[in-house]
């Protein structure tokens, strides 16, 4: 499918390519797929990617916007084919004791409902990598359950440790490092999202889909421990 | 070897900065005054992407362990050799064992101290900017340096500049049009482009104005931001994003400063005056 896309430049040196603003999954394919499509084109420095945007940053200055522009739309255009990379489903452990799951029993009390309730309802789907922003390995996911939308918090905490999982609104996700943050904590992975010594710093990537699955304390010590001595291996599962 | 015996406010090494990696959120970082970093790299005949030190508000002590010969560029803060004032835009020989440091501001926010060379702490993903969670070497008190030998045959016709003045005195910031700017209605484009000042919130991840500015346009689906970019928060507050912001933001993006407004506004401090200066695409 294509759809009808916006061409701006952004700043003197970018191009920002916009699709439909809309969160959806045909949408944040078609920008994976021409994202590695103009990847190969040499002066282009960087690419970022979010839900319905792609911006293309230059190595220089952008004196012929047109051309480029043009160069860029018949790229869109002529290619009807998708170029699929490998897409993954990744089960991520997530220990959801109350001990780390500090926000879970609240959550129930305005929910109505149990504790277990929230831990079926976060993972019996999975959820789909739309992009990683707002820090180093931070998964934005799309797909949480309506009954789990839960407003952030007024005051946000000065801290969240690495690993929180965590509810903010209509999202979820997973902090990649301890920083402060509004999010409503559920749970805390005992994985690492950014890890810069291994050789693939941030294993998920836009396209990729996560499985949250729920373990007990004991298991996520073990997994900790595992992951640090680098002896754990990630559950995936191509798509 | 340079050993850090004082880090001041704060201080971190910073090249062009990181590219390549924005898809796994990693930030560009990279010295925010290109102007000023790139000249003092200039006039060591280094290359304009080598590493060095950028120091904020100069209150750092700086031990050189080795023979090199040295620059100072961006902000003047009475930089002194051995307690012996000396000028910026100026190449110095050092012997081992100097100690560099800095007393009164005289002007500007961020000074940067080249070596010959360049600063060779690791490079992560092409960059030795550092970054939290990227880059190992913390600029505190002790930390260790690396630099290169010496070049035996270094002649000295170093050349020596006047940095222009108009760089930290000027309160125009050249911008182009954002992605969200034509949301703005006219008498919001027009209040946009009057004088503002810099808030007591400004760093290397963003600059935040004090006034503000009607804003009754929504926010946007999460999407790219640049160093440069200025968003309209809900509260409608400016804040000019710089080197060291995250690559994505949910606020409209209604400017997008030039790299030099970039450069002129990392030397400007709580209280200052700028004004944005609409320029043309072409």
């Amino acid at each position: 499918m294509k759809f009808q896309l916006t061409y701006k430049l952004f700043g003197r040196s970018a191009i920002l390519i916009e699709w439909p603003a809309n969160i959806s999954q045909e949408i944040i394919q078609d920008i994976i797929s021409f994202e590695r499509k103009i990847k190969e084109i040499d002066s282009i420095l960087d690419t970022i990617i979010a839900y319905n945007s792609l911006l293309i940053r230059y190595q220089n200055p952008i004196t012929t916007n047109e051309i480029i522009i043009s160069q860029l739309k018949k790229i869109y255009e002529a290619s009807s084919y998708l170029i699929k990379q490998d897409q993954f489903l990744w089960h991520i452990p997530v220990c959801y004791d109350v001990s780390f799951g500090i926000d879970l029993e609240e959550i129930a009390n305005k929910k109505k409902c149990s504790v277990a309730d929230i831990i079926r309802l976060h993972t019996e789907t999975d959820y789909l990598v739309y992009f990683i922003g707002f820090q180093p390995g931070f998964l934005y996911l799309g797909g949480l359950h309506q009954n789990l939308h839960i407003p952030r918090k007024s005051n946000p905490r000065v801290r969240v440790d690495m690993g929180s999982v965590g509810i903010g609104g209509s999202q979820t996700g997973v902090y990649p490092q301890d920083s402060s943050g509004g999010w409503n904590i559920i749970g805390k992975s005992p994985l690492n999202f950014f890890d810069i010594n291994a050789s693939e710093s941030c294993f998920a990537k836009p396209g990729d889909r996560i499985q949250f699955i729920a373990v007990d304390i004991h298991s996520f010590y073990q997994i900790e421990r595992e992951v640090i001595n680098q002896e754990f291996i990630i559950k995936k599962r191509l798509l | 070897m340079i050993e850090v015996l004082h880090p001041g406010i704060y201080c971190s090494i910073q090249d062009q900065g990181r590219f390549g990696y924005a898809k796994m959120g990693v930030p560009q970082a990279g010295y925010a005054d290109s102007y000023a970093a790139k000249m003092a790299n200039a006039l060591l005949k280094n290359h304009e992407k080598d590493a060095l030190i950028e120091i904020t508000f100069g209150q750092g002590k700086f031990k050189f362990k080795s023979d090199t010969y040295i620059c100072l560029t961006g902000g003047d803060f009475s930089p002194k050799l051995n307690g012996k004032l000396i000028k910026m835009q100026s190449v110095y020989p050092i012997k081992k064992d100097s100690v560099l440091s800095f007393g009164k501001r005289v002007y500007g926010a961020r000074v940067y101290l080249s070596v010959q060379g360049g600063i060779q702490t690791e490079k992560v993903y092409g960059s030795r900017s550092y970054f939290e969670g990227i880059t190992q070497q913390k600029l505190v008190k002790g930390a260790m340096l690396p630099i290169l030998p010496i070049e035996k045959d270094t002649d000295n016709s170093f050349s020596r500049v006047r940095a222009s003045e108009k760089h930290f005195t000027t309160i125009y910031l050249p911008c182009l049009k954002g992605p969200e700017f034509s949301k703005l209605n006219n008498e919001q484009q027009r209040k946009l482009l009057t004088p503002f000042s810099i808030s007591d919130h400004n760093n290397r991840v963003g600059y935040r104005l004090k006034e503000s500015l009607e804003n009754n346009i929504s926010s946007i689906l999460t999407s790219p931001v640049l160093p440069g970019t200025v968003q309209l928060t809900p509260s409608g507050k400016c804040i000019i994003l710089m080197q060291d912001c995250q690559v994505t933001g949910g606020y409209p993006r209604i400017l997008q400063l030039s790299e030099i407004a970039i450069a002129r506004i990392s030397q400007k401090i709580t209280g200052d005056k700028i004004q944005f200066i609409l320029e043309d695409h072409s």
